[in-house]
């Protein structure tokens, strides 16, 4: 049987496929509530990741013609990415249980050899409480680590840290 | 509702570590602590589809400037399938690469080698409904990097791919045949699997080449499938 084609890093120079419009997720007319998610990127030193592509996907709202679930951002000089997409809602989990509003994150970057994966939930979702992977991270602190926060009306923000002192969560997917 | 189907977890060895000194970039920027284990819901098996209307493709990399770029013109195909053979239809993949002098139209690739201002270097073209692609382009030059001495990448095409789901974003290099630079590459050999490293080298394919213009490559790529069996312990990182 054959086996998967393994990865390989992204590199430093992959900007060559870079648009800047696939970071908005409303380009092409969705409608619904629109939300901006910033975040910075540092490594293990605690420099920034300039170099970084980062994706996200959502199964809520439900991608269409209108909406492509899917968004790509480069990270600056100072190691900031920002999209601009719809509030997700919830979606099934495990089971009968209700996953909290949340958006699945891949990182690609020189010296990740594979992506690295993530999540973003929001603050203040009551489903957060019961969602099947926040409540099965027993630290506060890790769990943290997957909630952004709000940063004005309709702006939400998380850091991601690669490596050491409050390093996030990521996920084998 | 029945939990939708789980992508099979990677055979050991055959994915590179997150953690992997010889590739001295991964050193602050693989997390120390244990990868946590996520059970595959709706967000991981759903994914993308990108529309050629919004994506055009890119077919041929030699005619996007004004002229055409120096080097030695190539087809580059392949299949795209699952794990059980399945093709991966109308699905978008992205490449991009270095000239044919080992340079990239990039800002940031300050390698002494020439620009070519005929040769921006980013391709993107959608699998047929059997999962086929193809693309034209030059073959790309080997580069020097800094990361031991006199440490230069092998010749490579980046890829990358979505398929059906997120759990199967994978991207990845395709390498060319007969390399030297291939046996001293800590990023080819990252992958422990000797069969899945190999897997990585395209292969030339005379009945892709096509006479008196270019000659063919054939890279075929595999994505994960999809399988009820859970994960198994100690599989993998």
């Amino acid at each position: 049987m054959p086996v998967a084609t393994a990865s390989q890093t992204i590199g430093p120079y992959w900007h060559l496929i870079e648009h800047p419009e696939m970071a908005d997720l409303t380009r092409f007319g969705a409608e619904g509530e629109r939300i901006e998610v910033t975040g910075r990127i540092t490594d293990g030193e605690g420099l920034p990741v300039a170099d970084a592509a980062v994706e996200i996907w959502q199964a809520s709202p439900a991608a269409d013609a209108r909406f492509p679930g899917h968004g790509r951002a480069a990270t600056d000089p100072d190691g900031r990415f920002r999209f601009v997409t719809l509030k997700p809602g919830p979606v099934p989990g495990p089971g009968n249980q209700t996953q909290a509003p949340h958006l699945s994150v891949v990182l690609l970057a020189r010296g990740l050899l594979t992506a690295l994966r993530t999540r973003v939930y929001f603050a203040g979702e009551p489903l957060n409480e019961t969602d099947p992977l926040l409540s099965a991270i027993e630290d506060s602190a890790e769990r943290a680590t997957l909630i952004a926060r709000p940063a004005g009306p309709g702006a939400w923000t998380l850091d991601i840290r690669l490596q050491g002192e409050g390093e996030t969560v990521f996920l084998e997917v | 509702m029945s939990d939708p189907l789980p992508f099979r977890p990677f055979p050991a060895g055959t994915q590179p570590p997150l953690d992997h000194a010889a590739y001295g970039s991964t050193q602050h920027r693989h997390p120390k602590r244990a990868l946590r284990r996520l059970p595959h819901t709706v967000t991981e098996t759903t994914g993308p589809a990108f529309a050629p209307e919004h994506f055009p493709p890119i077919l041929d990399l030699t005619k996007t400037g004004r002229g055409e770029p120096l080097g030695e013109r190539i087809i580059v195909a392949g299949r795209v399938t699952d794990e059980d053979g399945r093709p991966v239809p109308h699905s978008m993949i992205e490449v991009w690469q270095a000239n044919a002098a080992g340079r990239y139209a990039h800002p940031r690739d300050q390698h002494d080698a020439p620009a070519d201002p005929n040769f921006q270097g980013e391709g993107r073209v959608f699998t047929d409904a059997e999962g086929r692609y193809s693309f034209v382009t030059i073959k790309p030059g080997a580069y020097p990097w800094r990361n031991h001495h006199n440490a230069w990448r092998p010749v490579h095409i980046h890829f990358s791919l979505f398929g059906t789901g997120f759990a199967q974003r994978l991207v990845t290099q395709m390498y060319f045949p007969g390399d030297p630079l291939l046996a001293l590459d800590p990023i080819y050999h990252a992958v422990s699997d000797a069969a899945a490293r190999e897997r990585l080298v395209s292969r030339f394919d005379l009945d892709l080449t096509r006479p008196e213009w270019a000659l063919g490559y054939r890279f075929d790529i595999v994505l994960r499938g999809r399988g009820a069996t859970p994960f198994e312990e100690g599989e993998h990182h």
